[in-house]
């Protein structure tokens, strides 16, 4: 009938009779990866809960292959879908193979006891979350990291076709963080299940999504692939972020901008200006940056932290136009930073600002791997 | 998976074999003095003389078989609370649950005394099962407005010394001959067992072991939190209630029985899975069975011989044995918190 795994139609979810969020309409297909993120509060749990049938549907269905999962029973649905919430036991006396062979539950008989078939697929799941030195260890005596790990392999264990997780790299160190992740995206490929998943790294979120859905204000705000999803202009007003900015081609937040006149002029290019740019928005000092192309690595973090950016088209020499913009700017700078390293026929127009500057008297200061003098 | 299999064949066969010398050790236990042989004749119904006989058949075999039973009952009501709440400190004592049981039993057992009515087993496990729902009733209403385990045991310690406050009134004020037995009987005791509460006993008990020893798979994915349950399959209602249902059932049973017995409840459970090194409900249920019975069992052979012929309550005995072991569970757990 239709090729989406999971169909969601008018669901509305909410605690206690109260809809939180109405109105959503989730489509999503085998083998991608679909990401909730949006503020705290706003209700991402809230939905993956109401998939997974933890909380109750206060309108519309949810289909599972299809067919609607009200009604199904409960073993089927353990069969086809399985979850890694964010509510953490700490099972006594038990190792991970334990919590992991927990997750053949749904294939058991009627006292739960597993079979030689079953054992193997609970180290076959171990091993495709890299954990098997850990099937013997205590369960409490492993790192965040690793339990997440084990959890994962206990959802694999379900042998499910859609996999629900809320927030799996929240308290993972940012190693874990794309382990956790990478294993994930390896999953999708090769057995082709279905991801729901809530996140707070919107640069991760940016990476490995195929659907991106945005939960503000009560409502799905957007929906649609990451490329629609992270752009400067959105993100912030997802995020209610009035005082910094977003940078989509780095996926990541950048604090306001320090306010006022310039006091420093700084001359980057090829991403050696970002520490600099980022030392003096820390210390407070407003500052100017330039002259910078636009297809410069410095040049986004630029626009989000300089008071003012003079920049030149992508791909075009330093103009003549702009060395005598920046020096204006310049002349009312107590000081000027170079960062640039080399220069060469692109930048030869920041070389002779750097001499013009030097003439007027204005003292210019090298910085990290700049030096090579002019 | 082979050295833990072995562990758990060693433990079921320690706890048999102690199961087994300790009936022994009770068997010859008594004020009423005979020989070992003597004893085996008659168990072997080759026995002489009537009145040891008696002795042995009407009085030393049923009360061994209470503590069997009603040990294991015990001990899985505790496992089955502690499943419940998560916690290993739970337990049908310490939440107040066994008074509950023991003041409507004290109170059904006037009522019928002073109209010379006799009681009968099943009236007893009815009237217990009715004051530990009760209990449990309040506890349930508190645990949704407390989540902190150690005021939940406030809570049910109090409830216990409440019920007990008020069982020790209607005893005291109850005019009857037969007030002596009710006096024993609200301190806890296994003596005065007849054939047909055995009967009964084994009976009720049977059915909620099995039952319990059925839902092992439930309670382990119970074990790994109550929304993991959920997903993988486990109706959390149901499963919830039967817990409750088979907890007070068998408590209510014990309280029947032989009074108000502490302790046994968290101790057993927790020493059965230190022995086994797993807390897999499939071995623990039936560890936790002959472990009460082995638990009560020495227990009652204190109780009898200590202070012979005087006898203990056999709360006193679980008491100086069970709770020092709830204690060191309850400063063990604080230590891993901090």
């Amino acid at each position: 009938m239709n090729e989406y795994y999971l169909r969601t139609e008018d669901m509305a979810v909410g605690y206690r009779g109260k809809p939180l969020i109405e109105h959503i309409d989730l489509r999503l297909g085998r083998g991608e990866i679909m990401t909730l993120i949006g503020p705290n509060g706003s209700g991402k749990s809230t939905i993956l809960k109401s998939i997974i049938r933890q909380l109750r549907l206060l309108a519309g269905v949810v289909c599972l292959a299809g067919e609607p999962m009200e009604g199904m029973p409960p073993q089927e649905v353990a069969q086809k879908l399985s979850v890694l919430m964010t509510d953490r036991s700490q099972p006594e006396l038990m190792t991970c193979r334990d919590v992991a062979a927990a997750g053949r539950y749904p294939y058991t008989g009627k006292l739960g006891l597993l079979t030689a078939a079953d054992w193997e697929k609970v180290d076959e799941a171990l091993a495709l979350v890299h954990g098997s030195d850990l099937a013997d260890q205590d369960f409490t005596a492993i790192s965040d990291g690793q339990r997440q790990r084990v959890l994962l392999a206990r959802a694999l264990c379900q042998e499910p076709e859609i996999l629900v997780l809320d927030e799996p790299t929240s308290f993972l160190d940012i190693r874990y963080k794309l382990e956790l992740l990478g294993i994930l995206k390896d999953l999708v490929r090769q057995r082709k299940i279905a991801v729901v998943l809530s996140l707070h790294e919107l640069d991760l979120a940016q990476r490995i999504s195929d659907i991106v859905v945005c939960v503000h204000n009560n409502t799905i705000e957007r929906y649609g692939p990451p490329e629609e999803i992270f752009t400067a202009d959105y993100i912030p007003q997802l995020y209610d972020v009035t005082q910094g900015s977003y940078e989509p081609a780095f996926g990541s937040l950048e604090l306001a901008k320090v306010a006022g006149k310039p006091e420093v002029f700084v001359v980057g290019g090829a991403g050696s200006g970002i520490a600099t740019y980022r030392r003096l928005q820390r210390e407070g000092i407003a500052f100017a940056a330039g002259v910078l192309h636009q297809n410069d690595l410095d040049y986004p973090v630029a626009r989000a932290l300089a008071v003012e950016v003079i920049a030149e088209e992508a791909f075009a020499p330093i103009g003549q136009e702009r060395v005598l913009q920046a020096l204006k700017v310049l002349a009312d700078c107590r000081e000027v930073i170079c960062t640039c390293p080399v220069f060469g026929p692109m930048n030869e127009g920041n070389r002779r600002l750097l001499q013009e500057a030097q003439a007027q008297g204005k003292p210019v200061r090298w910085e990290g791997e700049g030096g090579h003098g002019l | 998976m082979k050295r833990e299999t072995k562990r758990y064949y060693l433990s079921f066969l320690l706890l048999a074999v102690l199961l087994v010398v300790l009936v022994f050790l009770n068997v010859n236990e008594g004020s009423f003095q005979l020989t070992v042989p003597e004893v085996m004749e008659i168990l072997l119904g080759r026995g002489g003389d009537q009145t040891a006989s008696r002795i042995v058949w009407d009085i030393r075999l049923p009360r061994i078989l209470a503590a069997i039973l009603l040990g294991g009952a015990l001990s899985i009501s505790g496992f089955l609370l502690q499943t419940f709440f998560a916690n290993p400190i739970a337990g049908p004592f310490v939440l107040g649950i066994s008074s509950g049981a023991k003041l409507v039993v004290a109170l059904t057992m006037i009522f019928l005394l002073e109209r010379g009515l006799t009681s009968n087993s099943l009236v007893m496990i009815g009237a217990a099962f009715v004051g530990a729902m009760l209990s449990m009733g309040f506890v349930l209403l508190v645990s949704q407005k407390v989540r902190k385990m150690s005021m939940l045991v406030i809570c049910g310690i109090m409830i216990g010394y409440i019920c007990s406050a008020l069982t020790d009134f209607v005893v005291t004020f109850a005019e009857d001959s037969n007030i002596v037995n009710l006096h024993n009987w609200s301190l806890g005791s296994f003596s005065g067992i007849t054939w047909s509460n055995i009967r009964v006993m084994a009976v009720t008990v049977g059915l909620a072991v099995a039952w319990a020893f059925f839902l092992s798979k439930p309670m382990g994915a119970y074990q790994l939190g109550e929304g993991y349950a959920q997903s993988v399959g486990v109706s959390i209602r149901r499963f919830r209630v039967e817990l409750i249902l088979l907890s007070s059932v068998l408590s209510a049973c014990v309280t029947a029985f032989a009074g108000p017995i502490s302790f046994v409840g968290i101790a057993v459970p927790h020493l059965v899975r230190s022995l086994l090194r797993s807390a897999k409900p499939i071995l623990v249920i039936p560890g936790c069975f002959l472990g009460g019975a082995v638990f009560c069992l020495f227990c009652d052979l204190i109780a009898r011989r200590a202070f012979s012929p005087e006898e203990l309550s056999i709360s006193s005995v679980t008491a100086i044995f069970g709770a020092p072991i709830v204690i060191y569970m309850m400063v063990r757990r604080q230590s891993k918190q901090a």
